[in-house]
């Protein structure tokens, strides 16, 4: 366990003095403000006009989650899908390319700790790049009444899904010592997940509810609105745990041929 | 100490080592001497445990690499053809990850760091990154995180390759310093370095060892690159007697 933390705290420092983590964390609260700015900019003009034409009871069903932190949170998992697969491919395959990767293997540590402490220090960077974000909710708490519990759900629901994200941007690193291989084939992993459901609409029975099932972006919804249910939880879960399970395979496998 | 029985490793079609078998006793400083390519960084990426044998076993301590692995690696530190540094760290830094890595007990971290700055002459660097310093003090990086756990044996793979002569000195001195109780096996192709520092030789081309020989046997007299060029020039053969023949035909070729 102590291995674990050792190269956790190792792998997090680094993030700190490198470039990459600031671009992708600047990207990504520059264009989260910019949808939050023209979200809730659209939000004021109809609530303007409603009040203009004088039909009140429409203002009810203007709500500030679902107008403003809703698509907001949607549009941020766009950004992620981009994103992480930047911040998570020189993870194994940087290591791979300046020979520390012999220094980890040749230590003795299990390959589960060297995974798990990978894994803790991007976690830890990915989660405080959303908790960041949280400002955008705190702005309209500030200025408005909106309800905390829903926006609190649906960040919740971003943070698990920008956690598969790093766990399968992980994996495909562990498969080659090239950066931009792994950072394509994460990118082409996470459209498939988002894609995945598409087919599925068209056909029925089994595989329809199968492929529907796996699509990332139905779990990320019910939690966008508000609704935090243990199967869209337990989906997130499942999905880190298989890819970290695979990347400790994919390391392991080196003790192997 | 190292005992390495039979390895074999091949890549595919290619093998890259053919049953190499030889033995390094505590204490013994041990050269592995072989042309380019003759598989010298696979056996020792073998023996350390970075990669497995197709067949054969190594054992350090009498604990098998490959089923004991955890364990046996406890015991070696390694300093690989590239020193495996992180270029965005401090040498202390790194030198303390290195440590906590390899198991040295969090209160004897310091200790183990500054001890190693001071043998390897990096009391002037231990605040500069990694990237930034020169190939001669990456190298003595590389030797001080071999060195952290004070293991009981040293795997170094060609540790004076690109240094210039007062370096090469000063790590040649520094290895010869190490030894006592430790095994060392070190890798490279500088002969003179080999009958300077070395008890003991063993020279590899192809993938097979054709001599292994205590320095001291070596005749008076016969250069070891008399010795290295007719092993090499030799088809493949091992071990032990053939040690006899070469020096044999190496003296009766001086005495023509």
């Amino acid at each position: 366990m102590r291995n674990t933390f050792t190269i956790a705290g190792k792998e997090l420092q680094g993030y700190f003095v490198q470039p990459v983590a600031y671009v992708v964390l600047t990207v990504f609260l520059l264009l989260g403000g910019w949808f939050f700015f023209a979200m809730l900019r659209q939000f004021d003009e109809m609530v303007q006009l409603i009040q203009m034409m004088g039909q009140a009871d429409q203002l009810k069903q203007m709500n500030l989650n679902t107008r403003v932190i809703d698509p907001l949170l949607h549009d941020l998992s766009i950004v992620l899908v981009i994103v992480m697969p930047a911040l998570t491919m020189r993870v194994f395959a940087e290591e791979k390319r300046t020979g520390t990767y012999e220094l980890l293997l040749t230590a003795p540590i299990r390959t589960g700790e060297i995974v798990a402490g990978k894994f803790l220090a991007s976690a830890c960077f990915t989660l405080i790049m959303i908790a960041m974000a949280w400002i955008f909710p705190l702005i309209l708490m500030i200025f408005g009444d909106p309800e905390v519990g829903v926006m609190a759900a649906g960040y919740l629901g971003l943070a698990l899904l920008a956690l598969s994200f790093v766990a399968v941007g992980l994996f495909t690193s562990s498969l080659t010592q090239n950066q931009i291989v792994a950072a394509i084939s994460s990118f082409g992993m996470l459209i498939l997940l988002y894609v995945i459901s598409w087919p599925a609409e068209a056909g029925g029975g089994i595989v329809s509810s199968v492929l529907s099932y796996l699509s990332l972006p139905e779990h990320f919804s019910t939690m966008t609105r508000g609704v935090i249910d243990t199967r869209d939880i337990v989906f997130f879960l499942s999905v880190i745990v298989l890819a970290l399970f695979l990347t400790q395979r994919s390391v392991e496998s080196a003790r192997w041929r | 100490m190292i005992e390495v029985k039979n390895l074999t490793k091949s890549y595919g079609n290619f093998v890259a080592v053919k049953g190499i078998s030889f033995k390094a006793e505590r204490g013994q400083i041990l050269g592995f001497l072989g042309p380019n390519g003759a598989g010298k960084t696979t056996t020792m990426r073998i023996i350390t445990g970075f990669m497995p044998a197709t067949s054969g076993t190594v054992e350090i301590d009498g604990l098998d690499i490959f089923t004991n692995s955890l364990e046996a690696r406890r015991r070696i530190g390694y300093l690989p053809e590239t020193p495996p540094l992180y270029s965005d760290m401090r040498v202390e830094s790194y030198l303390r990850f290195v440590a906590k890595l390899r198991g040295v007990k969090r209160s004897a971290v310091d200790g183990a760091v500054d001890h190693v700055v001071k043998v390897c002459g990096l009391t002037e660097m231990a605040n500069r990154i990694c990237g930034q310093l020169s190939k001669g003090y990456r190298q003595r990086v590389g030797v001080a995180q071999a060195l952290i756990h004070d293991p009981p044996v040293l795997v170094l793979d060609e540790p004076t390759i690109g240094l210039d002569p007062r370096q090469i000195h000063e790590i040649r001195e520094l290895i010869r310093g190490l030894s006592g109780e430790r095994t060392i096996v070190l890798s490279t192709h500088i002969l003179p370095e080999v009958s300077q520092i070395c008890d003991k030789v063993v020279i590899i081309n192809d993938g097979r060892v054709v001599l292994e020989e205590n320095i001291a046997e070596i005749p008076v007299g016969t250069s070891l690159e008399e010795v290295f060029l007719h092993a090499i020039a030799r088809e493949g053969h091992v071990e032990g007697a053939s040690a006899e023949e070469t020096l044999e035909e190496v003296s009766a070729g001086h005495s023509e």
